[in-house]
Protein backbone atom coordinates (compact mmCIF):
# COMPACT_ATOMS: atom_id res chain seq x y z
CA UNK A 1 0.00 0.00 0.00
CA UNK A 2 1.83 3.16 -1.09
CA UNK A 3 1.15 6.46 1.27
CA UNK A 4 0.17 9.49 -0.35
CA UNK A 5 1.33 13.07 0.95
CA UNK A 6 -1.34 14.90 2.70
CA UNK A 7 -1.58 18.25 4.92
CA UNK A 8 -3.96 20.05 7.04
CA UNK A 9 -4.73 22.46 9.31
CA UNK A 10 -5.67 21.03 12.66
CA UNK A 11 -6.56 23.38 15.47
CA UNK A 12 -4.88 26.63 12.88
CA UNK A 13 -1.86 24.49 12.72
CA UNK A 14 -0.38 23.69 9.41
CA UNK A 15 0.34 19.97 9.50
CA UNK A 16 1.86 17.22 6.71
CA UNK A 17 1.34 13.42 6.47
CA UNK A 18 2.24 10.49 5.04
CA UNK A 19 -0.86 8.24 4.89
CA UNK A 20 -2.39 5.21 3.57
CA UNK A 21 -5.15 5.35 1.37
CA UNK A 22 -7.46 3.85 3.89
CA UNK A 23 -6.46 5.95 6.93
CA UNK A 24 -9.49 7.33 8.37
CA UNK A 25 -9.13 10.98 9.47
CA UNK A 26 -10.56 9.70 13.07
CA UNK A 27 -7.35 7.02 13.47
CA UNK A 28 -4.50 9.92 12.11
CA UNK A 29 -6.05 12.83 14.71
CA UNK A 30 -6.20 9.70 17.76
CA UNK A 31 -3.13 7.78 16.70
CA UNK A 32 -0.79 10.33 15.01
CA UNK A 33 -1.90 13.49 16.65
CA UNK A 34 -2.54 12.12 19.61
CA UNK A 35 -6.13 14.41 20.11
CA UNK A 36 -7.58 11.35 21.71
CA UNK A 37 -10.77 13.77 22.49
CA UNK A 38 -12.27 12.70 18.94
CA UNK A 39 -13.93 9.06 19.86
CA UNK A 40 -14.28 6.05 18.57
CA UNK A 41 -18.00 4.99 19.33
CA UNK A 42 -19.77 2.80 16.78
CA UNK A 43 -17.96 3.29 13.65
CA UNK A 44 -21.03 3.19 11.62
CA UNK A 45 -21.92 7.10 11.78
CA UNK A 46 -24.63 6.27 13.78
CA UNK A 47 -23.52 7.58 17.60
CA UNK A 48 -21.40 11.32 16.28
CA UNK A 49 -18.77 10.15 18.49
CA UNK A 50 -16.12 10.93 16.41
CA UNK A 51 -17.37 14.30 15.30
CA UNK A 52 -14.80 16.85 14.06
CA UNK A 53 -15.48 20.14 11.97
CA UNK A 54 -14.31 20.04 8.48
CA UNK A 55 -14.00 23.59 7.16
CA UNK A 56 -16.88 24.58 10.33
CA UNK A 57 -18.76 21.54 8.62
CA UNK A 58 -19.78 18.74 11.55
CA UNK A 59 -18.35 15.15 9.71
CA UNK A 60 -18.20 11.97 11.27
CA UNK A 61 -14.43 11.49 11.21
CA UNK A 62 -14.80 7.43 11.38
CA UNK A 63 -16.23 7.62 7.78
CA UNK A 64 -13.79 9.89 6.53
CA UNK A 65 -10.75 9.02 4.56
CA UNK A 66 -7.85 10.78 5.53
CA UNK A 67 -6.83 11.57 2.06
CA UNK A 68 -10.57 13.08 1.00
CA UNK A 69 -10.09 15.78 3.24
CA UNK A 70 -6.46 16.83 2.14
CA UNK A 71 -6.19 20.35 2.51
CA UNK A 72 -9.17 21.15 5.00
CA UNK A 73 -9.16 23.03 8.23
CA UNK A 74 -9.80 20.65 10.68
CA UNK A 75 -11.15 21.47 14.26
CA UNK A 76 -11.19 19.23 17.19
CA UNK A 77 -12.49 19.47 20.67
CA UNK A 78 -8.46 20.16 21.56
CA UNK A 79 -9.34 23.47 19.61
CA UNK A 80 -12.14 24.76 20.98
CA UNK A 81 -10.80 26.30 23.71
CA UNK A 82 -8.03 29.39 23.62
CA UNK A 83 -4.53 28.94 23.18
CA UNK A 84 -3.83 30.13 26.84
CA UNK A 85 -6.47 27.83 28.20
CA UNK A 86 -9.38 29.89 28.00
CA UNK A 87 -12.88 27.92 27.43
CA UNK A 88 -14.91 28.79 24.95
CA UNK A 89 -18.56 29.99 25.90
CA UNK A 90 -20.03 26.80 24.66
CA UNK A 91 -17.52 24.65 26.87
CA UNK A 92 -18.40 27.76 30.05
CA UNK A 93 -22.41 26.34 29.55
CA UNK A 94 -22.05 23.28 29.52
CA UNK A 95 -19.94 23.49 32.89
CA UNK A 96 -22.71 25.76 34.27
CA UNK A 97 -25.31 23.54 33.12
CA UNK A 98 -23.53 20.31 33.80
CA UNK A 99 -24.68 19.49 30.62
CA UNK A 100 -22.03 16.57 31.39
CA UNK A 101 -22.20 12.98 33.09
CA UNK A 102 -19.67 10.46 31.55
CA UNK A 103 -18.39 12.96 28.78
CA UNK A 104 -17.77 10.27 25.96
CA UNK A 105 -20.28 12.08 23.82
CA UNK A 106 -19.15 15.87 24.77
CA UNK A 107 -16.40 16.29 22.32
CA UNK A 108 -18.75 16.23 19.73
CA UNK A 109 -21.99 17.53 21.52
CA UNK A 110 -19.69 21.25 21.61
CA UNK A 111 -18.82 20.61 18.56
CA UNK A 112 -22.17 20.27 16.86
CA UNK A 113 -23.12 23.36 19.19
CA UNK A 114 -20.37 25.29 17.67
CA UNK A 115 -21.15 24.52 13.81
CA UNK A 116 -25.02 25.47 15.07
CA UNK A 117 -24.11 28.61 16.82
CA UNK A 118 -22.04 29.84 14.24
CA UNK A 119 -25.01 29.60 11.49
CA UNK A 120 -27.82 30.29 13.83
CA UNK A 121 -26.67 32.46 16.94
CA UNK A 122 -29.95 32.22 18.70
CA UNK A 123 -31.49 28.17 17.67
CA UNK A 124 -34.44 27.36 19.02
CA UNK A 125 -34.86 24.12 21.27
CA UNK A 126 -36.57 22.46 18.19
CA UNK A 127 -33.76 23.71 15.28
CA UNK A 128 -31.02 22.07 18.26
CA UNK A 129 -32.41 18.88 18.86
CA UNK A 130 -32.93 18.73 15.24
CA UNK A 131 -29.27 19.49 15.14
CA UNK A 132 -27.68 16.88 17.59
CA UNK A 133 -29.91 14.02 15.98
CA UNK A 134 -26.73 12.52 14.78
CA UNK A 135 -24.99 12.38 18.06
CA UNK A 136 -25.83 10.05 20.63
CA UNK A 137 -25.77 10.34 24.60
CA UNK A 138 -25.94 7.54 26.70
CA UNK A 139 -26.43 8.53 30.03
CA UNK A 140 -29.40 10.36 27.94
CA UNK A 141 -28.39 13.76 29.53
CA UNK A 142 -30.39 15.44 26.12
CA UNK A 143 -32.19 18.02 28.65
CA UNK A 144 -28.69 19.78 30.22
CA UNK A 145 -27.22 19.51 26.72
CA UNK A 146 -29.51 21.03 24.92
CA UNK A 147 -29.99 23.48 27.95
CA UNK A 148 -26.53 24.39 27.55
CA UNK A 149 -26.41 25.27 23.97
CA UNK A 150 -29.81 27.33 24.30
CA UNK A 151 -27.92 29.19 26.98
CA UNK A 152 -25.34 30.49 24.65
CA UNK A 153 -27.87 31.93 22.58
CA UNK A 154 -29.62 34.04 24.32
CA UNK B 1 -9.80 -2.33 5.52
CA UNK B 2 -7.71 -3.12 2.57
CA UNK B 3 -7.01 -0.71 -0.09
CA UNK B 4 -3.73 -0.14 -2.30
CA UNK B 5 -4.51 2.79 -4.14
CA UNK B 6 -6.55 6.01 -4.01
CA UNK B 7 -7.02 8.96 -6.86
CA UNK B 8 -8.64 11.95 -6.73
CA UNK B 9 -9.72 13.07 -10.55
CA UNK B 10 -9.30 16.53 -11.14
CA UNK B 11 -11.96 17.17 -13.81
CA UNK B 12 -14.08 15.06 -16.08
CA UNK B 13 -11.73 13.62 -18.43
CA UNK B 14 -9.69 12.73 -15.68
CA UNK B 15 -12.21 10.67 -14.51
CA UNK B 16 -13.17 8.74 -17.52
CA UNK B 17 -9.91 7.71 -18.18
CA UNK B 18 -9.29 6.74 -14.82
CA UNK B 19 -12.53 4.99 -15.00
CA UNK B 20 -11.13 3.29 -18.31
CA UNK B 21 -7.81 2.48 -17.05
CA UNK B 22 -9.43 1.11 -14.48
CA UNK B 23 -12.54 -0.58 -15.42
CA UNK B 24 -13.50 -3.21 -13.58
CA UNK B 25 -10.93 -3.08 -10.29
CA UNK B 26 -11.78 0.85 -8.92
CA UNK B 27 -14.44 1.96 -6.96
CA UNK B 28 -16.09 5.13 -6.77
CA UNK B 29 -16.16 6.81 -3.42
CA UNK B 30 -17.62 10.22 -2.68
CA UNK B 31 -18.93 11.05 1.09
CA UNK B 32 -18.14 7.39 1.98
CA UNK B 33 -21.20 6.93 4.76
CA UNK B 34 -21.68 3.61 2.98
CA UNK B 35 -18.53 2.33 1.84
CA UNK B 36 -16.53 2.85 4.89
CA UNK B 37 -18.76 0.67 7.05
CA UNK B 38 -18.69 -2.23 4.19
CA UNK B 39 -15.08 -1.94 3.85
CA UNK B 40 -14.79 -2.04 7.21
CA UNK B 41 -16.73 -5.19 8.34
CA UNK B 42 -14.78 -6.86 5.05
CA UNK B 43 -17.68 -6.92 2.62
CA UNK B 44 -16.07 -5.09 0.19
CA UNK B 45 -11.98 -4.37 -0.66
CA UNK B 46 -11.96 -2.18 -3.15
CA UNK B 47 -8.42 -2.57 -5.20
CA UNK B 48 -8.70 1.32 -6.05
CA UNK B 49 -10.57 4.02 -4.77
CA UNK B 50 -11.65 7.07 -7.27
CA UNK B 51 -12.48 10.37 -4.49
CA UNK B 52 -15.39 12.55 -6.56
CA UNK B 53 -16.38 14.31 -3.17
CA UNK B 54 -13.60 17.13 -4.37
CA UNK B 55 -14.70 17.35 -7.77
CA UNK B 56 -16.69 21.05 -8.22
CA UNK B 57 -17.87 19.86 -11.60
CA UNK B 58 -20.48 16.89 -10.10
CA UNK B 59 -21.48 19.08 -7.34
CA UNK B 60 -24.15 21.67 -7.99
CA UNK B 61 -28.00 21.82 -8.22
CA UNK B 62 -29.33 23.74 -11.26
CA UNK B 63 -32.20 25.37 -12.81
CA UNK B 64 -32.38 26.15 -16.80
CA UNK B 65 -34.79 25.41 -19.92
CA UNK B 66 -37.68 23.70 -17.30
CA UNK B 67 -35.53 21.30 -16.29
CA UNK B 68 -33.54 20.36 -12.84
CA UNK B 69 -30.00 19.37 -12.58
CA UNK B 70 -28.11 17.89 -9.67
CA UNK B 71 -24.58 16.69 -9.47
CA UNK B 72 -23.70 13.24 -8.16
CA UNK B 73 -21.53 15.01 -5.62
CA UNK B 74 -23.87 17.04 -4.39
CA UNK B 75 -24.05 16.45 -0.44
CA UNK B 76 -27.84 15.14 1.00
CA UNK B 77 -27.59 18.40 2.94
CA UNK B 78 -27.01 21.02 0.39
CA UNK B 79 -29.88 19.11 -1.02
CA UNK B 80 -31.92 19.47 1.78
CA UNK B 81 -31.22 23.43 2.00
CA UNK B 82 -31.71 24.51 -1.75
CA UNK B 83 -34.17 27.01 -2.47
CA UNK B 84 -34.23 25.64 -5.83
CA UNK B 85 -35.26 21.91 -4.54
CA UNK B 86 -37.34 23.40 -1.81
CA UNK B 87 -39.33 25.50 -4.29
CA UNK B 88 -39.50 22.97 -7.03
CA UNK B 89 -39.40 19.70 -5.76
CA UNK B 90 -40.35 20.03 -1.93
CA UNK B 91 -40.59 16.43 -1.87
CA UNK B 92 -37.08 15.95 -2.94
CA UNK B 93 -35.92 18.35 -0.33
CA UNK B 94 -38.23 16.37 2.15
CA UNK B 95 -36.42 12.97 1.89
CA UNK B 96 -33.09 14.54 2.22
CA UNK B 97 -33.95 16.17 4.71
CA UNK B 98 -34.93 12.85 6.26
CA UNK B 99 -31.77 10.84 5.54
CA UNK B 100 -29.39 9.94 7.97
CA UNK B 101 -28.37 12.29 10.65
CA UNK B 102 -27.07 15.87 9.98
CA UNK B 103 -23.20 14.00 10.01
CA UNK B 104 -24.21 11.75 7.51
CA UNK B 105 -25.69 14.26 5.12
CA UNK B 106 -22.63 16.66 5.36
CA UNK B 107 -20.98 13.71 3.48
CA UNK B 108 -23.25 11.25 2.27
CA UNK B 109 -23.88 12.39 -1.52
CA UNK B 110 -27.00 12.02 -3.91
CA UNK B 111 -24.76 9.73 -6.21
CA UNK B 112 -23.92 7.76 -3.94
CA UNK B 113 -27.55 7.09 -2.34
CA UNK B 114 -28.21 6.10 -6.28
CA UNK B 115 -25.65 4.11 -7.12
CA UNK B 116 -25.54 1.95 -3.53
CA UNK B 117 -28.99 0.95 -5.18
CA UNK B 118 -30.60 -0.32 -1.77
CA UNK B 119 -34.32 -0.72 -1.77
CA UNK B 120 -34.46 1.64 1.03
CA UNK B 121 -32.27 5.09 -0.70
CA UNK B 122 -34.10 8.15 0.36
CA UNK B 123 -33.85 10.06 -2.44
CA UNK B 124 -34.86 7.42 -4.77
CA UNK B 125 -38.93 7.54 -4.38
CA UNK B 126 -38.96 11.30 -4.85
CA UNK B 127 -36.76 11.31 -7.98
CA UNK B 128 -38.73 8.72 -9.50
CA UNK B 129 -41.90 10.53 -8.70
CA UNK B 130 -40.32 13.67 -10.81
CA UNK B 131 -39.54 11.14 -13.56
CA UNK B 132 -35.59 11.83 -12.98
CA UNK B 133 -33.08 10.78 -15.44
CA UNK B 134 -29.71 9.38 -14.54
CA UNK B 135 -27.11 11.21 -16.34
CA UNK B 136 -24.21 8.44 -17.01
CA UNK B 137 -20.80 9.00 -17.96
CA UNK B 138 -18.87 6.25 -20.08
CA UNK B 139 -15.87 5.04 -20.98
CA UNK B 140 -14.23 7.13 -23.71
CA UNK B 141 -16.00 9.93 -22.39
CA UNK B 142 -19.29 9.36 -24.19
CA UNK B 143 -22.68 10.03 -22.02
CA UNK B 144 -25.76 8.24 -21.81
CA UNK B 145 -29.14 8.94 -19.61
CA UNK B 146 -31.42 6.32 -18.51
CA UNK B 147 -34.89 6.95 -16.82
CA UNK B 148 -34.11 6.70 -12.93
CA UNK B 149 -37.32 3.85 -13.68
CA UNK B 150 -34.95 1.40 -15.53
CA UNK B 151 -31.80 2.20 -13.65
CA UNK B 152 -32.08 0.15 -10.71
CA UNK B 153 -32.07 -4.11 -11.95
CA UNK B 154 -31.96 -5.33 -8.51
CA UNK B 155 -30.88 -5.38 -5.03
CA UNK B 156 -27.59 -3.32 -5.69
CA UNK B 157 -27.24 -4.39 -8.80
CA UNK B 158 -27.71 -0.90 -11.34
CA UNK B 159 -27.51 -0.32 -14.95
CA UNK B 160 -24.20 1.23 -14.63
CA UNK B 161 -21.97 -1.50 -17.09
CA UNK B 162 -18.06 -1.40 -15.72
CA UNK B 163 -16.36 1.17 -16.08
CA UNK B 164 -19.09 3.72 -16.14
CA UNK B 165 -19.94 6.12 -13.61
CA UNK B 166 -22.89 7.87 -11.92
CA UNK B 167 -22.52 11.76 -13.03
CA UNK B 168 -25.72 13.56 -11.55
CA UNK B 169 -29.70 13.52 -12.08
CA UNK B 170 -32.14 15.66 -14.24
CA UNK B 171 -35.94 16.13 -14.38
CA UNK B 172 -38.43 18.35 -15.70
CA UNK B 173 -39.40 20.97 -13.47
CA UNK B 174 -42.92 19.88 -12.31
CA UNK B 175 -45.71 22.45 -13.84
CA UNK B 176 -48.09 24.66 -11.56
CA UNK B 177 -50.64 22.10 -11.31
CA UNK B 178 -48.69 19.41 -9.93
CA UNK B 179 -48.91 18.37 -6.46
CA UNK B 180 -46.44 16.56 -4.72
CA UNK B 181 -46.19 14.49 -1.11
CA UNK B 182 -43.86 12.02 0.69
CA UNK B 183 -43.86 10.36 3.78
CA UNK B 184 -40.92 8.07 4.96
CA UNK B 185 -41.98 5.80 7.77
CA UNK B 186 -38.88 5.00 9.91
CA UNK B 187 -38.49 3.19 13.90
CA UNK B 188 -37.97 6.57 15.23
CA UNK B 189 -37.48 10.27 14.10
CA UNK B 190 -33.70 10.31 14.35
CA UNK B 191 -31.02 9.17 12.00
CA UNK B 192 -33.27 6.35 10.92
CA UNK B 193 -33.44 3.89 7.99
CA UNK B 194 -36.75 3.51 5.84
CA UNK B 195 -38.95 1.03 7.37
CA UNK B 196 -41.57 2.15 4.20
CA UNK B 197 -41.84 5.13 2.23
CA UNK B 198 -44.19 6.90 -0.46
CA UNK B 199 -43.87 9.93 -2.83
CA UNK B 200 -46.39 10.95 -4.76
CA UNK B 201 -46.94 13.83 -7.69
CA UNK B 202 -50.06 14.39 -9.36
CA UNK B 203 -50.88 16.74 -12.02
CA UNK B 204 -54.50 18.01 -11.55
CA UNK B 205 -57.09 19.69 -13.78
CA UNK B 206 -59.73 20.42 -11.05
CA UNK B 207 -60.17 17.30 -9.27
CA UNK B 208 -59.16 15.43 -12.19
CA UNK B 209 -55.65 13.64 -12.22
CA UNK B 210 -54.27 14.25 -15.47
CA UNK B 211 -50.93 12.46 -14.71
CA UNK B 212 -50.03 10.27 -11.52
CA UNK B 213 -46.51 9.38 -10.33
CA UNK B 214 -46.28 7.13 -7.28
CA UNK B 215 -43.20 5.74 -6.33
CA UNK B 216 -42.21 3.22 -2.93
CA UNK B 217 -39.11 2.79 -0.61
CA UNK B 218 -38.32 -0.26 1.12
CA UNK B 219 -41.24 -2.51 0.31
CA UNK B 220 -39.24 -4.52 -3.31
CA UNK B 221 -35.94 -5.30 -4.05
CA UNK B 222 -35.47 -2.11 -5.85
CA UNK B 223 -36.84 1.52 -5.59
CA UNK B 224 -39.67 0.88 -7.27
CA UNK B 225 -42.75 2.89 -9.40
CA UNK B 226 -46.21 1.61 -8.60
CA UNK B 227 -47.42 1.96 -12.32
CA UNK B 228 -50.81 0.06 -12.11
CA UNK B 229 -51.53 3.17 -9.12
CA UNK B 230 -50.56 5.19 -11.69
CA UNK B 231 -52.97 4.49 -14.13
CA UNK B 232 -55.75 3.50 -11.81
CA UNK B 233 -55.33 7.67 -10.90
CA UNK B 234 -54.90 8.97 -14.44
CA UNK B 235 -57.88 10.32 -16.01
CA UNK B 236 -60.01 10.00 -13.07
CA UNK B 237 -61.50 12.22 -10.24
CA UNK B 238 -60.35 11.05 -7.11
CA UNK B 239 -62.83 10.24 -4.65
CA UNK B 240 -63.04 8.09 -1.44
CA UNK B 241 -63.92 5.55 -3.52
CA UNK B 242 -61.00 5.79 -5.64
CA UNK B 243 -58.12 5.61 -3.09
CA UNK B 244 -59.58 2.75 -1.27
CA UNK B 245 -59.16 0.78 -4.99
CA UNK B 246 -55.37 2.54 -5.06
CA UNK B 247 -54.83 1.26 -1.65
CA UNK B 248 -55.62 -2.21 -2.76
CA UNK B 249 -53.82 -2.38 -5.94
CA UNK B 250 -50.52 -0.91 -4.27
CA UNK B 251 -50.73 -4.14 -1.69
CA UNK B 252 -50.72 -5.97 -4.53
CA UNK B 253 -47.70 -4.03 -6.33
CA UNK B 254 -45.29 -3.89 -4.04
CA UNK B 255 -43.18 -7.05 -2.71
CA UNK B 256 -42.02 -6.46 0.73
CA UNK B 257 -40.21 -8.51 2.71
CA UNK B 258 -39.63 -9.02 6.88
CA UNK B 259 -36.94 -8.05 8.41
CA UNK B 260 -35.05 -6.54 11.46
CA UNK B 261 -37.23 -3.11 10.97
CA UNK B 262 -40.67 -4.53 9.86
CA UNK B 263 -42.97 -7.55 9.01
CA UNK B 264 -43.98 -7.91 5.70
CA UNK B 265 -47.52 -7.01 7.07
CA UNK B 266 -46.76 -4.49 9.21
CA UNK B 267 -45.18 -2.65 5.20
CA UNK B 268 -47.74 -3.81 3.17
CA UNK B 269 -50.40 -2.01 5.80
CA UNK B 270 -48.21 0.88 6.16
CA UNK B 271 -47.50 1.60 2.17
CA UNK B 272 -51.14 1.57 1.58
CA UNK B 273 -51.95 3.94 4.16
CA UNK B 274 -49.29 6.52 3.40
CA UNK B 275 -49.94 5.85 -0.15
CA UNK B 276 -53.71 7.28 0.68
CA UNK B 277 -52.67 10.01 3.33
CA UNK B 278 -50.34 11.57 0.51
CA UNK B 279 -52.20 11.39 -2.05
CA UNK B 280 -54.88 13.52 0.25
CA UNK B 281 -52.17 15.69 1.75
CA UNK B 282 -51.03 16.27 -2.32
CA UNK B 283 -54.66 17.29 -2.90
CA UNK B 284 -54.75 19.87 0.41
CA UNK B 285 -58.49 18.56 0.61
CA UNK B 286 -60.42 16.04 2.79
CA UNK B 287 -61.60 13.45 1.08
Amino acid sequence: MQKQHMQMRINGEPCEFWVEPNTLLMNLLRNEMELTGTKYGCGTGQCGGCTVLVNGEPVLSCLTLALAVDGADILTIEGVAAPDGTLDPIQEAFLDTAAIQCGYCTPGMVLMAKALLNKNPSPSEDQIREHIKGNLCRCTGYHRIVQAIKSCGE
Amino acid sequence: MTTTEYIKPGDLSDLHHLMEEYKGRATVVAGGTNLIPEMRNGEKAPELLIDISDMAALSFIRENNGSIAIGAATTIAEMAASPVLLDNSPILASAAKQLGNPLTRNRATLGGNLANASPCADTAPPLLALDASVEILSPGGKTRQVSLSKFFHGYKFTDLAKGEILTGITFPKPNDSTKGSHTKIGLRNAASICVASIAVALDMEGKTCRKARVAAGSVAPIPMRAYRVEKLLEGKEINAALLEECMAVVKEEISPISDIRGSLEYRSYVTAMILKRNIKRALKQEI
